[in-house]
């Protein structure tokens, strides 16, 4: 994770003012900094996303292609997904430098897509045990400013949003093979539902009061972190408790509850803003990377 | 902003019109934190470069009497129609990086900063053709955001050659169609050029003709930078009150 230099003075500052819930940017403890999300940046893929918070800037792209289905789960489609930490986020990343990183969000995303009610695999089947579509999600990381995992879930339910996937029909001839035929109108498509979609949030502790979205500054204050995966309707469905230091367990429940609640908070904001853009149509004004 | 219009006809490969212009679109991305970094856009390809500033190079390859250029090109995996596996570390990136090394190397004023190192970073987010040449430029533009000395602008651009045609600025497409591609990168003052590559066999009579439209389209690409960097430059200082 690209680490920052603080000096001790700062480090006080920080834990007081956060004891106070005051921040060094103004805001409180439970408050998000400004969120940009924007879908449908890259036209190569099936559907993409950028979110920028604040400095932490990500790009995810879906690629929609055609696969087998895995032998335990013969009527699913499946999700994959790969983190690349790019060089231009922090020198460290060069080379292999950002495969470790990657890696742990990549499986951290692997754990809260684990469970039946998140995406419906079972729309991405196309012919039991033979066809179905499996969906590449590709994460880039342009820029680190503190708060990764939110960043890229939000950018991961929204590229999903944003993800057409062409129609296709089975056709099967006298022999018994079987043909796919894809549609002839470009704008056929389905699409998925991701209300259930799970949002991470990351509480980092402080001192003995916990922070929602912390910069790399916080972090560098913070000993530990839990890592809580909402969905919309404020059900936690994974836990994770991440850095050097130790939580109590009163902590651990009054962070989860707090999670619980920023979460459903998120959701909503999201979803409204996911409409609102899918309603101005494909005539929106796309600011791109040019804003 | 909206997008630039992509060009809604783009002559086919079959097509004996004149060299197409390069119509590109970059646009010096004001820094949002201290790191100097561009991004460019030309239609369907969006590279975007950043530059270190950071004092942390290995002293062991430090260069006693000028400085270490070390370059790294990283595509994203759904940067292409197929999607790719391994973003960088393969031969291609390797390969990538090691041309815009050799061509920032003839440009940098390399003597004026001795045992230091300046990192390049290219990441390309979507492909379609040229992207050599959209990574020098945005390059370019990352060194003169970092206030690196340069001798001039590096501009760059891809031509090939098809039916008695030069044509110049390739897209996927015909880059895939399998004739002969050049890759030019010049300084435009000088008409020094800094890289010069060609694939495929290419008759030494036409040689001159696609040279000479990869040349005409570097040109337009610096007079676009040129206007962009002034543009920034002017806006930059009316902010600070000049």
């Amino acid at each position: 994770m690209a680490s920052v230099a603080l000096s001790e003075a700062e480090k006080v500052y920080i834990v007081h003012g956060v004891q106070e819930d005051l921040r060094v940017d103004g805001r409180g403890c439970e408050d998000y900094r400004c969120v940009e999300v924007e879908t449908d940046v890259v036209s190569n893929t099936s559907g993409s996303a950028r979110v920028k918070l604040g400095h932490t800037d990500i790009l995810v792209g879906v690629k929609a292609e055609m696969g087998t289905p895995k032998l335990e789960k013969p009527n699913e489609g499946y999700l994959e997904f790969f983190v690349d930490c790019s060089a231009s986020a922090t020198p460290e990343f060069e080379g292999r430098g950002g495969d470790d990183l990657g890696t742990e969000i990549a499986n951290t995303l692997y754990r809260i897509f684990n469970n039946k009610s998140s995406v419906d695999l079972e729309s991405l089947c196309i012919s039991p045990r033979e066809h179905c579509w499996a969906l590449y999600v590709d994460v880039l990381l342009l820029e680190c400013g503190g708060n990764l995992f939110d960043a890229i879930s939000i950018a991961v339910k929204a590229a999903l949003f944003n993800t057409r996937i062409p129609r296709v029909r089975v056709l099967e001839d006298e022999e018994g093979s079987k043909d796919i035929e894809l549609s002839d109108d470009p704008y056929d498509c389905i699409q998925l539902n991701v209300e259930n979609v799970p949002c991470i949030v990351t509480l980092c502790k402080i001192g003995c009061r916990h922070v929602v979205d912390a910069t790399l500054q916080e972090e560098a204050c913070s000993l530990a972190s839990l890592l809580v995966s909402v969905t919309s309707k404020g059900v936690a469905t994974c836990m994770r408790k991440v850095g050097k230091g130790s939580l109590d367990p009163e902590s651990i429940f009054e962070m989860l509850e707090t999670g619980k609640r920023v979460g459903k908070v998120l959701h909503a904001s999201l979803q409204s803003i996911l409409h609102k853009e899918e309603s101005l149509g494909p005539k929106r004004q796309k600011v791109g990377f040019l804003g | 902003m909206v997008e630039g219009a992509a060009p809604t006809a783009k002559p086919g490969i079959n097509d004996t019109a004149t060299p197409r212009p390069a119509c590109l679109q970059p646009s010096s991305h004001k820094p949002i934190s201290k790191r100097p970094q561009a991004y460019l856009r030309a239609p369907h390809s969006h590279s975007s470069s950043r530059t270190g500033n950071e004092i942390r190079g290995s002293r062991a390859r430090a260069l006693p009497d000028r400085a270490l250029v070390n370059c790294q090109y990283s595509s994203a995996t759904f940067s292409t129609g197929e999607r790719k596996r391994r973003p960088h570390g393969d031969r291609k990136s390797c390969e990538m990086g090691l041309q815009l090394r050799q061509t920032f190397e003839a440009a940098i004023l390399t003597q004026l900063h001795p045992r230091s190192q300046i990192d390049i970073y290219v990441q390309v987010l979507q492909a379609d053709g040229g992207t050599y040449a959209a990574c020098v430029n945005a390059a370019t533009l990352a060194v003169l955001d970092a206030g690196i000395p340069m001798r001039d602008f590096v501009c760059a651009c891809s031509a090939g050659f098809v039916d008695g045609t030069a044509l110049a600025d390739l897209s996927h497409v015909e880059e895939a169609a399998g004739g002969p591609q050049l890759a030019l990168a010049l300084l435009p003052a000088s008409g020094q050029i800094a890289l010069l590559e060609m694939d495929a066999r290419l008759h030494e009579d036409h040689l001159e003709q696609v040279l000479e439209a990869a040349a005409r389209a570097s040109r337009d690409v610096h007079t676009v930078l040129d206007r962009v960097v002034r543009q920034h430059v002017q806006e930059a200082s009316v902010l600070l009150g000049d």
